[in-house]
């Protein structure tokens, strides 16, 4: 008798190639099912018609021009912060920090309505709001690069912690600032002069898309196109080869991390001076680590991020919607969610990777 | 060949049972809408004008906290007793969110949109600039009578009765421990989980706390604060701190069951709020007090079917029903009910006030004059001078229905004010 080979059943091999007409199959089906388990799960759980909960899905984001708008007016802050993540992620920068980088630069920036709406024209308060608020975000981001470029550190702890030193400090403000005392609030910042507030363009919803598209723009062509972006490429494939040919990696670390800080504080300067006009510690909403969801979804593509924070922002205003149409906790939108994510995270596996049968080497084995 | 056959069946065995679920849903839908649309039609016979009205509702939670729980209840029962359509915005932000939401109730042709939360205020008063025809009613806010909005109102309840009331349950209890030998009377004291140290909460424990002493002299107070309306481990963490203080007795305002559940672990009574806990902590809970929101959904419903203004400043009383206790628990002492029956009569009879200066003294001296902050500014001025007719006037229609009084009163000390 020859030697039985005990090979497993099923085993995974990584794919050699993939084009991209394979992967595109592999994530529709993905979405396909993910909606199929979505609509099992809501006819089991809620005797709702899973198709009329797709629709409202819809509706809660496209329903009305307003919700249009409003929709389109997150997709820009998610974008923007997810853009920002985007170059410290391509070198290998692990920049876990966004949220609090936004933080601090809404900080800034309502510091500035508060303490000088009445000392400065209105003019020169948003002027300083716009210097201060990127300027506290590349702060807040480079704090932890440079620990990272002398000596090395854990940036994605370093940039995490951070998250929670911006949360307490805009916590502590908010009691200095709070209206009424002892209200733990701040409210709408000069509700009435209005000082401070980041002009309308054509709409109250247009600032932040105009400014989302520029960045996304602007981002792409760094990325893509300059020595800076080569560079991060270079340092996020191999730091040895970086050093190898004469990057200083320090540099390109500090660099980006100032770069990508500074756009979460215009995250943050949109979030208070153009959207809330108001700071609180949740003001940017958890989306500093979305964005890293965004960010990794989109393989790092400006143009396809525009796509994943839609799919995102899309699932989330039509689960709030879903709540209030059917009446179900908002608790059952985020399973949705949440399964719609687990397929489309998933499915990047199976684009990876491949299941192989084992090929039966006798009867006695079937 | 043999697994495509697999998978096409599996696949028409799922189609087919979506689409039987679909089909037996839609019925079950147009059964419900039949009913509901009859209630309209009863309901209709009584009050044709209401029919038309619609009410959008924002809530800062959902039905998992008491505080909003205690929202949606009034204003289910309110709509459905006036047979108007409503809808529900739940887990609404604190933020620019709670604009977008009110300005959505209003696309969506509701005639009344009502936040319940404090920090919605600013952002309710932006949406009403921008739909002047429809009525934008909040609880808890301040601002509604300085902003001369005429479609922009506040409400609140005058809760701090209700707080007395169960303040008197509790002052019962102290006394029956006493008597029981449990504890001496110099060891009567009341320990108090509260939020910030906003105007609402002084108020609730002041309240609270001169109700327990009108029973038993010899209560005391400590009060502590957890810098969240709604932190389960923070509130827990909180009245174990209070219960090792030495604490006998403990209330909060604050509105997870964090506090409740720590007392029935430790055996400690206690006072709870926003409605009755009594399932959770069956051994320990004495009363509740709450507002009942639904007389107000009921008025403003009311208002806008038959064209009345809605009052900038309105205060649910005791005697409108806004102001309710729950049953007494197990633990209440002999003899509650007909001590806070009594209480609630002269209350209602203008004879007794809670706030009467006689009773309380602040650094050791009796108020005569007191200047309130009723008129919300960043500088906190005090403008509203507010002891008439030997009491502190508290939540006053003519002043502004959310409370204001935030004085430190002997016999009450503050563990930690960093909130």
């Amino acid at each position: 008798m020859e030697q039985k080979v005990k090979e497993p059943r099923y085993h995974i091999v990584k794919r050699a190639d993939i084009n991209g007409k394979e992967a595109w199959i592999i994530r529709v089906v993905a979405i396909l099912s993910a909606l199929l388990l979505c609509a099992i799960i809501t006819m089991v759980c809620t005797g709702d018609n899973p198709i009329s909960i797709f629709a409202t899905i819809f509706k809660g984001a496209f329903g009305t021009q307003r919700k249009t708008w409003i929709t389109l007016q997150y997709v820009a802050v998610l974008l923007i912060i997810s853009l920002a993540l985007t170059p410290a992620f391509k070198m290998q920068f692990w920049n876990v920090g966004g949220e609090g980088q936004v933080l601090m630069g809404g900080l800034a920036a309502a510091t500035c309505m508060i303490t000088l709406a009445d000392k400065l024209p209105n003019a020169v308060v948003i002027l300083l709001m716009v210097v201060t608020s990127i300027l506290a975000g590349a702060i807040w981001g480079v704090i932890p690069a440079l620990f990272k470029a002398m000596w090395n550190t854990n940036e994605t702890l370093s940039t995490l912690m951070m998250n929670y030193i911006a949360t307490q400090l805009v916590a502590y403000f908010t009691i200095v600032w709070e209206v009424p005392k002892g209200s733990g609030k701040i409210g709408i910042i000069n509700q009435n002069s209005n000082v401070g507030w980041l002009p309308n363009v054509g709409n109250k919803y247009l600032l932040s898309i105009i400014v989302a598209t520029v960045v996304t723009i602007g981002m792409m062509i760094y990325l893509k196109y300059t020595k800076h972006g080569y560079e991060i490429e270079v340092v996020g494939e191999s730091q040895n080869t970086a050093r190898y040919v004469g990057i200083s990696v320090e540099k390109v670390i500090i660099r980006t991390m100032l770069l990508s800080g500074a756009i979460c504080g215009l995250a943050g300067l949109l979030l208070v001076g153009g959207i809330n006009h108001t700071i609180t510690t949740t003001i940017s909403d958890g989306q500093g680590f979305t964005g890293v969801m965004v960010s990794w979804l989109a393989k790092f593509n400006p143009i396809a991020m525009i796509f994943t924070s839609l799919l995102i922002i899309f699932m989330g205003r039509g689960a709030s919607e879903i709540s209030t149409a059917f009446e179900l906790n908002q608790s059952f939108a985020d399973i949705l969610t949440g399964i719609i994510l687990f397929f489309i995270i998933g499915c990047e596996f199976f684009i990876r990777y491949k299941i192989v049968a084992r090929k039966d080497l006798g009867k006695e084995n079937a | 060949m043999k697994k495509i056959k697999k998978v096409l069946s599996a696949v028409l065995a799922a189609t087919m049972v979506m689409s039987l679920v679909a089909c037996s849903n839609e019925t079950g839908t147009e059964k419900e809408a039949e009913t509901a649309s009859e209630a309209t039609e009863t309901e209709g016979a009584e009050q044709t004008a209401a029919s038309d009205v619609k009410v959008g509702f924002i809530f800062l939670h959902d039905e998992n906290s008491t505080y909003d729980l205690n929202f949606i209840n009034g204003a289910t029962e309110a709509c459905k007793a006036a047979g108007v359509e409503y809808m529900f915005k739940t887990n609404i932000p604190e933020g620019q969110e709670c604009y977008e939401a009110a300005c959505e109730l209003a696309d969506a042709g509701c005639d009344i949109v009502f936040a319940d939360s404090f920090g919605h205020e600013d952002y309710m008063i932006e949406a009403a600039k921008e739909y002047p025809e429809v009525q934008f009613c909040h609880a808890t806010g301040t601002k509604a009578h300085t902003e001369n909005l005429s479609n922009y109102h506040n409400a609140f309840a005058t809760i701090y009765e209700g707080r007395y009331l169960a303040g008197i349950a509790a002052g019962m209890k102290l006394n029956e421990m006493i008597a029981n030998g449990e504890i001496t009377e110099d060891q009567t004291k009341i320990g108090y989980v509260g939020a910030y140290t906003y105007a609402e909460v002084i108020s609730g424990y002041t309240s609270f706390f001169l109700g327990a002493r009108s029973v038993c002299p010899s209560a005391t107070m400590e009060v502590t604060f957890t810098g969240s309306w709604y932190d389960e481990t923070a509130e827990k963490e909180g009245a174990n701190k209070l219960i090792e203080d030495g604490c006998v007795l403990l209330s909060q305002h604050a509105d997870s069951m964090g506090a409740p559940t720590a007392c029935e672990k430790a055996g400690v009574p206690d006072v709870s709020y926003n409605g009755s806990t009594a399932s959770a902590c069956p051994n320990t809970f004495i009363v509740s007090s709450r507002i009942d929101w639904a007389p107000y959904f009921a008025y403003i419903i009311d208002s806008v079917a038959n064209g009345k203004a809605i009052d900038t400043d309105w205060v649910g009383t005791l005697e409108t029903g806004s102001v309710v206790l729950t049953d007494l628990g197990d633990a209440a002492a002999e003899g509650t009910a007909d001590a806070i029956a009594e209480a609630e009569k002269a209350m209602n009879a203008g004879t007794l006030h809670v706030f009467d200066t006689t009773t309380f003294t602040v650094n050791g001296e009796t108020l005569t004059s007191y200047m309130a902050d009723v008129d919300t500014d960043a500088d906190y001025t005090a403008d509203t001078e507010v002891i008439t007719d030997g009491y502190f006037a508290e939540s006053g229609s003519e002043f502004r229905s959310a409370p204001y009084f935030d004085l430190q009163i002997d016999g009450i000390s503050l563990l930690d004010t960093a909130y």
